[in-house]
């Protein structure tokens, strides 16, 4: 199975503050250890949402709305896709990860074709 | 109670998961300290059952991982104490045990920081003294995390009959005495491995198993970190990747196979296109087998339509390819290839000269590419004679379907003729 990780957004990272060299370090290595394990199928950062848009459907009308957007949790900073065997599995490799200032990271299983043809019966 | 039992169930399901990431690293550490690939197994299984017991009442400890690894190295080591203790006592020197256990802190001592013990581990797993059946499951097995039932039911045979073969397996690394170490002739052993792992990946992808594909895959990713330089690598990679990408695609609703050139295109995996191609790029200018199966694969993975499919170029690619590999299947690919690219009178010319060829003579596919040159330049009495004979060959029941519908619309020629078509 494919699972999304998804970094929340902090108030540092909605700043644009860079991480420390340290962290980097860190990243560097815990992103290592997933392509040797042979698991890592993305990756990516995402830049402050003040750098986002948002389109808003209503009836008919399209709103495009600027950033920043305001409520931090609810905003994703960066993100993994991860193939793994299980939840667990995926839970397990993100308590590797080198967070530790209150950060929360979600986990997401991916929808395979198999599911919407269970779905759809 | 209730809340007890979920806890003691999460706590199993955690152990499971940290076994499945651990458990290679943990035998090629032991395989270094003890030299045998059954011991060290059992070892780490030891230290399994000892997290089973311990965890669940003191907790997951906080670098499980760790945790396991040191359990497992102190066993070890203890075991080697004996062994040198026991050697003692009959006199004999052990002395290579004994320099081992003078360094100050064994445990420490026995760390490997540049992986080389994964890449050891998988050279021994795929050993040419194994049948390749041995070195599929023990592969599975050691590098893979796989239980033998889960190994078992992913092949469709007995569990004991896996059982059988990891032992034996084991014995007969043993008794050969097979070092553990990175071969110096690493380029002839590497396409043993390469072999095991593109067979693993075939089998997921022939019998539909997905899961199967996907440890394939991880194995290869594995191994292209142990290797980066190393091409093949990285073109076994990508032909996986690009033809995983097509998993969903290939057959239809009712099971049935259904064509590369009649697939739905836009239900290919991307995400799997594109690290495909990225692994292509990695194997840079090689051209060894699989990075020229992948490079077909891309040609295909790369055309938006079927009829943008660039055949001249994939022409070329099966001439290489028919050059190292001096094989009639390949030929034949390169047939129909060439009829696609230059007309069928073209690839017809080169599928009857294979006609005589001795290793094709029960292939279906010889019989299925010739009657389909043969309908495409309308002979098309001939062209349901070949399908009909193709259908006789193959033992896939839906390839048998697809052909005989194929014979089918060929019709009579007769008939159609006097009907005006």
């Amino acid at each position: 199975m494919r699972v999304l990780v998804l970094v929340k957004a902090s108030k540092e990272s909605e700043h644009g503050a860079m991480p420390t060299k340290e962290l980097v370090a860190e990243m560097g290595k815990f992103n290592d250890e997933l392509v040797k394990a042979g698991m890592l199928l993305a990756a990516d950062g995402l830049h402050p949402s003040s750098k986002g848009k948002r389109v808003r459907f209503d009836d008919g009308k399209k709103t495009v709305i600027d950033g920043p957007f305001t409520e931090t949790k609810e905003l994703v900073a960066g993100f993994w896709i991860w193939q793994v065997k299980s939840m667990d599995e995926a839970v397990e490799w993100l308590k590797r990860a080198p967070f530790g200032g209150g950060e929360e990271v979600e986990i997401r299983p991916i929808f395979e074709e198999a599911d919407f043809m269970e779905q759809l019966g | 109670m209730s809340v007890a039992v979920t806890a003691a169930t999460d706590i199993h399901r955690t152990i499971d998961a940290v076994w499945r990431i651990e458990s290679a690293k943990l035998i090629g550490a032991l395989t270094r300290i003890v030299r045998d690939v059954g011991i060290a197994e059992d070892l780490a299984q030891d230290a399994l059952v000892a997290a089973l017991q311990q965890w669940p009442e003191e907790g997951v400890p906080d670098k499980p991982g760790a945790w396991l690894m040191s359990t497992a190295k102190h066993r070890a080591i203890d075991l080697l104490r004996r062994h040198a203790l026991f050697e003692r006592k009959q006199e004999e020197l052990g002395r290579e045990v004994e320099l081992r256990l003078e360094q100050p802190d064994p445990v420490d001592a026995l760390d490997d920081p540049v992986g080389d013990d994964l890449l050891r581990l998988i050279f021994i797993a795929c050993h040419p003294i194994l049948s390749t059946e041995a070195r599929v499951a023990l592969t599975l097995r050691l590098l893979g995390g796989l239980t033998t039932d889960e190994i078992a039911r992913a092949f469709l045979v007995p569990e004991p009959t896996v059982a059988q073969r990891i032992v034996r397996a084991k014995r007969t690394l043993a008794e050969a005495q097979v070092p553990f170490e990175v071969p110096r002739d690493l380029e002839a052993r590497l396409e043993s491995v390469l072999e095991v792992i593109y067979l693993i990946f075939n089998e997921g992808y022939s019998a539909l198993r997905p899961e199967l594909c996907d440890d394939a895959l991880r194995l290869g990713r594995i191994m292209a970190e142990l290797v980066p330089d190393e091409s093949e690598v990285h073109g076994l990679i990508a032909l996986m990747e690009i033809q995983a990408s097509r998993f969903n695609t290939r057959t239809g609703p009712s099971g049935e196979l259904v064509p590369l050139l009649e697939q739905d295109r836009r239900r290919w995996d991307y995400l799997l296109v594109g690290r495909g191609l990225a692994a292509l790029a990695r194997a840079g200018d090689a051209h060894g087998p699989y990075v020229l199966q992948a490079s077909i694969a891309a040609c295909h993975a790369r055309a938006r339509t079927a009829a943008e499919t660039d055949w001249e170029r994939i022409a070329s690619l099966y001439e290489t390819l028919v050059e190292i590999t001096r094989s009639p299947v390949v030929e034949l690919n390169r047939a129909v290839a060439v009829g696609m690219a230059r007309g069928p009178a073209a690839g017809l010319e080169i599928v009857d000269e294979l006609m005589s060829e001795p290793a094709l003579q029960s292939y279906h596919f010889l019989p299925a590419a010739r009657g389909d040159l043969l309908s495409k330049l309308g002979r098309l009495d001939e062209a349901r004679e070949e399908f009909e004979r193709a259908a006789g060959l193959t033992r896939n029941a839906r390839e048998r379907e697809l052909l005989l519908q194929r014979a089918g619309n060929s019709g009579s020629e007769e008939r159609r003729k006097r009907s005006g078509i």
